[in-house]
């Protein structure tokens, strides 16, 4: 069976941002810390050179930087009357592997969200009545607020080099900036990045329509940047390269750019990649865990000790994790009881394609987060009364990339194939660009995660299933905000434009987003979730769940800054209270 | 490449007296900590462990590999293993190891051990590293230092090239030069032997004195210019440009390449600011010959244009449409004494096999280039290299496809070449 290996001080389960940022802090104070990570090392030396990192075919249409279904997927079903099946090509979303996680293949949108984000329920109930709420929704505070993360958001803006223009300091609306967004102590680091004719365009026809266009914050620098740690990133050439691709010119944020290079030279700090933990081991009690264990790419197992276990991977990883190590109580959906697996959610996103005759966009200068949003319909940034749904959504036009496979913008009525597509493809690509809606997802009883009765993986442990559709309320919500999206359209003056909406029922296959959310969340009542407000499980005290796995509910924004926020949070309270006390950090 | 130190040596024909270095009898306690301190600080400003510590192996107990044009030398055991070691030598035979280049029994050393330039050491100083490298932990591991083939290999042939080359001589202070500067040019001769590589060699493989510090080609780099020329050398950069340079690894302009990123590493980042200041002053005393400075190639010659469209698409990216680079990220190619260097051997190096800057505390990114030998041709790394050469107020000899080829065949033959 498994060696034993000498303890460590800390094991964190997966080196993506949250893993590295932790490790960072943690290895600053003195603490003994390894990492165990699933995929390959990965660094910007040796794995992005320029000459082949933007190889489209590789990494964008095969899926190079990705989780192998093989290695390990999840089975999906819409609701519970259904039998989830095994995904064996990954859709809908597509989960990241090796260091760096989902952060080395990410557009690079950072995002805080707002103080009403983080007490939902209770924002909700006040300003509506505590019946407003739809029923189907289970909706929950974080147990944290804004207040409280806004130092740590300062501090991973600041780790990545994010570009913007702050909308709120301090209370103080700036023009430019997002008005909606909660109040920030400084401005961003870096200025916002320099916009294309399409946001240019979009923004003048938003503002045209009374709304409020701002620069989308975005960890592609617009200009050279030395971090807090000292690393040093360039300004970002707009190649149009981000997602799904690890940057070569060490201008998108990301593990490698930021973090690793001053983690790795830590004599207290060891990466041990191509090794997939199995399990957190738990002593006698079952109140504290002992360590991880782990098998290698030989399929040697190996026990690693440690005080204090960091769940550190994607978000359904976390909650697989907390399952087949049997901490905390699995959620069922038919009782409502129990935690891990609770309110598992996503992201409802809608789109808009535009076609002109008479402008031309060049979509090949482009980056994953260049782009203007408008937040007047986001969150509860505008009155939902008698509007018959409560959440919102972002709308914006981000021109990501024009890569050549992939972007094959056709008008209505083009053949599929053959010289008419050709002609068409060649007449629209320049002429063309997109606006999307990224909605908020709110969690509800019937969504939900939990281990699959039949479907096992390579090493007989339970897949992870996935129960998951949209709920009425969302779609309502998205209808809402993507008809305001069409009025923006129609103001571009288009020849003809497409509108793409969301609707029922949920499908894995078309791309949508890899924002996942929940099943293993915070909150202030053990009840009703399976971490506390410093991410510290409720039922092992000496166990972090850290990432997206903690949203009670998505908000209508890209989770990564939230989850950068979470981690230096989670940090700071290991440091400052954890050490000093081992042991609960909130009573339960 | 895959050491650090390759040095020249040479077979020689007959035997010559010896000098003998002078011996001042210091007293010494080579048990005091402060001499054990002093010891180690001076073994960092020697480098000795870029030879005789393997990468990843245990300290000083040898085995780095030294690729001579001669042959094959291995950096020996210097841990204080009675057998393997040195712990059974006396102190004399040690400082005359470094002082005459001679090891226990008087055996010769190869000049591959700077021992010209470590005889320039004070005896107090060559007993202090000998009090540090007393306390070591003893390895066990036996290194045949000597893997020279016949006849090169015969020790005696050294009296011959040290009777030619060598003359062991202390470095007396210039009392008419400031006490930074005297220690300095200490720093940089005796303990440094920057000349080792930024020196060229004669064909005997001794330093061409009237060149000293002008730039030396050894095993596919070229070690540039640090002497104060404006065009050539590092007269451009300020004494603290030259100061974060050997700190971090970089500077405003500059991104250390070759074997100078392991010197960076090992030795210089760990030297203290007022010795880097001291460097930096003398290196930007030494003035040397003024020469006129070279016509641009005009920007319309062929070989320009096709530079400039292959710099475009595959260089401009970091290195930005005016070669201005991003500084301690990419390198400045405008004004660069490297990229202009008569030698081109170091731009060839790297376009074909990459580069990674040092990592180091002050500048941890260690940014790297990556190869370009599968995608350009020796056509176009000919082109771009002889446009960045004149370009944005360069001005370099042209560089040939031959020079090229050349060195594409001598890399596909090693193992080395970052980033691929």
């Amino acid at each position: 069976m498994a060696t034993k290996l000498p303890p460590k001080d800390v094991v964190i389960i997966g080196l993506g941002w949250t893993g590295a940022i932790l490790a960072h802090e943690l290895t600053d104070q003195g603490l003994d810390v390894v990492a165990i990570e699933r995929g390959p090392w990965r660094d910007t030396a040796t794995a992005f050179n320029i000459g082949y990192a933007p190889d489209e075919l590789r990494y964008a249409v095969r899926l190079d930087l990705f989780q192998r279904p093989a290695q390990n997927t999840l089975t999906f079903r819409n609701n519970d009357s259904q039998t989830a099946l095994p995904m064996r090509q990954f859709g809908s979303f597509i989960p990241g592997n090796g260091v760096g996680g989902a952060g080395v293949h990410w557009n690079g949108v950072v995002w805080r969200y707002n103080p009403t984000d983080f007490r939902l329920l209770s924002h909700l109930s006040e300003r509506y009545g505590a019946s407003f709420v739809p029923d189907e929704l289970s909706i929950q505070d974080w147990g944290v607020t804004y207040e409280e993360l806004e130092p740590f958001y300062d501090q991973f803006e600041f780790l990545a080099g994010v570009s913007g223009k702050a909308g709120n300091l301090n209370g103080v609306i700036h023009e430019g900036g997002n008005p909606f967004e909660g109040p920030r102590k400084r401005e961003y680091p870096l200025p916002p990045m320099k916009m294309t004719y399409g946001p240019t365009l979009f923004a003048e026809a938003a503002r045209s329509l009374g709304y409020h266009p701002f620069p989308q914050p975005s960890a592609n620098l617009s200009a050279a940047y030395t971090n807090p740690l000292g690393v040093k990133m360039g300004q970002c050439t707009y190649c149009g390269f981000c997602e799904r691709f690890g940057c070569a010119n060490y201008s998108k944020a990301s593990v490698q750019t930021s973090v690793l290079p001053v983690l790795m030279r830590k004599s207290n700090f060891e990466a041990r990649t191509e090794c997939e933990v199995l399990k957190i081991n738990l002593d006698a009690s079952g109140k504290r865990a002992t360590g991880v264990t782990y098998v290698d790419s030989s399929g040697v197992q190996w026990e690693q000790p440690a005080e204090i276990v960091l769940v550190c991977a994607f978000a359904f990883h976390n909650v697989r994790m907390l399952l087949l190590s049997g901490i905390g109580r699995p959620y069922d959906s038919s009782t409502h009881q129990g935690t891990i697996g609770r309110n598992y959610a996503y992201q409802t996103t809608s789109g808009i394609e535009l076609f002109f005759d008479d402008k031309i966009f060049n979509p090949f200068i482009s980056s994953g987060a260049l782009g203007q949003v408008v937040d007047d319909f986001n969150g509860d940034g505008f009155d939902h009364g008698g509007l018959g749904f409560v959440g919102g959504a972002g709308i914006n036009t981000g021109p990501t990339n024009g890569r050549p496979i992939q972007t094959r913008p056709t008008p209505p009525g083009t053949p599929r194939w053959g010289a008419q597509w050709k002609q068409a493809t060649k007449k629209s690509y320049l002429r063309f660009f997109t606006l999307g809606s990224q909605g908020s997802s709110y969690a509800t009883y019937t969504n939900h995660l939990d281990l699959d009765p039949t479907y096992k993986d390579r090493f007989g442990q339970p897949l992870l299933r996935m129960t998951f559709d949209f709920p009425d309320n969302d779609i309502r919500m998205s209808n809402y905000v993507t008809d305001k999206m069409e009025e923006i359209a129609k103001a571009l003056k288009p020849r003809e434009y497409v509108v793409s909406r969301r609707v029922k029922p949920y499908s894995t296959v078309p791309y949508q987003s890899t924002h996942n959310t929940g099943g293993a969340i915070m909150g202030a009542d053990p009840k009703t979730s399976a971490i506390n407000k410093y991410l510290q499980s409720w039922d092992v005290p000496n166990v972090f769940v850290v990432g997206a796995s903690a949203f009670p509910q998505n908000a209508g924004y890209n989770p990564t800054g939230t989850v950068g926020a979470l981690a230096f949070w989670t940090a700071d309270a290991i440091i400052t209270k954890y050490l000093k006390s081992p042991g609960p950090l909130v009573p339960s | 490449m895959t050491s650090t130190r390759k040095r020249s040596i040479q077979a020689a024909v007959l035997a010559v007296a010896v000098l003998l270095a002078t011996r001042v009898a210091i007293a010494t306690d080579l048990q005091s900590l402060e001499m054990i301190a002093r010891g180690r600080y001076l073994a960092v400003a020697a480098d000795c462990a870029g030879c005789h510590t393997k990468p990843g192996g245990k300290p000083y107990a040898g085995g780095v590999a030294l690729e001579t044009p001669f042959g094959t030398l291995v950096a020996p055991n210097i841990t204080p293993d009675r057998d393997a070691g040195i712990g059974a030598w006396t102190d004399d035979e040690f400082v005359a190891a470094l002082h005459e280049g001679r090891g226990r029994d008087s055996i010769r050393l190869f000049p591959a051990m700077p021992y010209p330039a470590y005889s320039k050491m004070t005896r107090f100083d060559a007993l202090a590293i000998r009090a540090y490298l007393r306390t070591i932990q003893p390895a066990p591991d036996k290194i045949e230092p000597n893997q020279l083939p016949f006849p090169l290999n015969l020790r005696s042939n050294m009296a011959v090239w040290n009777a030619l080359n060598f003359k062991p001589r202390s470095l007396e202070p210039d009392p008419s030069k400031s006490s930074e500067w005297n220690r300095g040019r200490y720093l940089v001769d005796a303990l440094g032997h920057c000349g080792t590589c930024h020196t060229p060699k004669t064909l005997l493989g001794a330093d061409k004195e009237s060149a000293y510090l002008e730039g030396g080609t050894l095993q596919g780099w070229f070690a540039p210019n640090i002497t104060a020329d404006t065009r050539k050398g590092i007269g451009s950069w300020s004494a603290d440009e030259i100061v974060s340079y050997l700190k971090t690894g970089a500077n405003r302009d500059a991104i250390a390449t070759g074997d100078m990123t392991e010197e960076i590493v090992h030795s210089s980042s760990k030297l203290s600011d007022d010795d880097l200041k001291a460097i930096a002053a003398y290196l930007k005393s030494l003035v040397p010959v003024q020469e006129s400075t070279p016509q641009a190639l005009a920007a319309f010659d062929p070989r320009m244009m096709a530079g400039q469209a292959i710099y475009k698409d595959n260089c401009a990216g970091c290195h930005a449409e005016a070669g201005t680079g991003t500084s301690g990220l990419f390198a400045r190619l405008a004004g660069s004494h490297t990229v202009q260097s008569d030698d081109p051997t170091t731009l060839i190096h790297v376009v074909l096999t990459g580069s990674q800057g040092a990592a180091t505390a002050g500048a941890p990114t260690s940014p790297a280039m990556p190869s370009f030998d599968w995608r350009l041709d020796d056509a176009h790394v000919a082109s771009v290299l002889t446009y960045i050469r004149n370009s944005w107020g360069n001005a370099a000899t042209v560089v040939s496809a031959d020079q090229v080829r050349v060195m594409r065949s001598a890399f596909a033959h090693s193992t080395s070449g970052a980033n691929r």
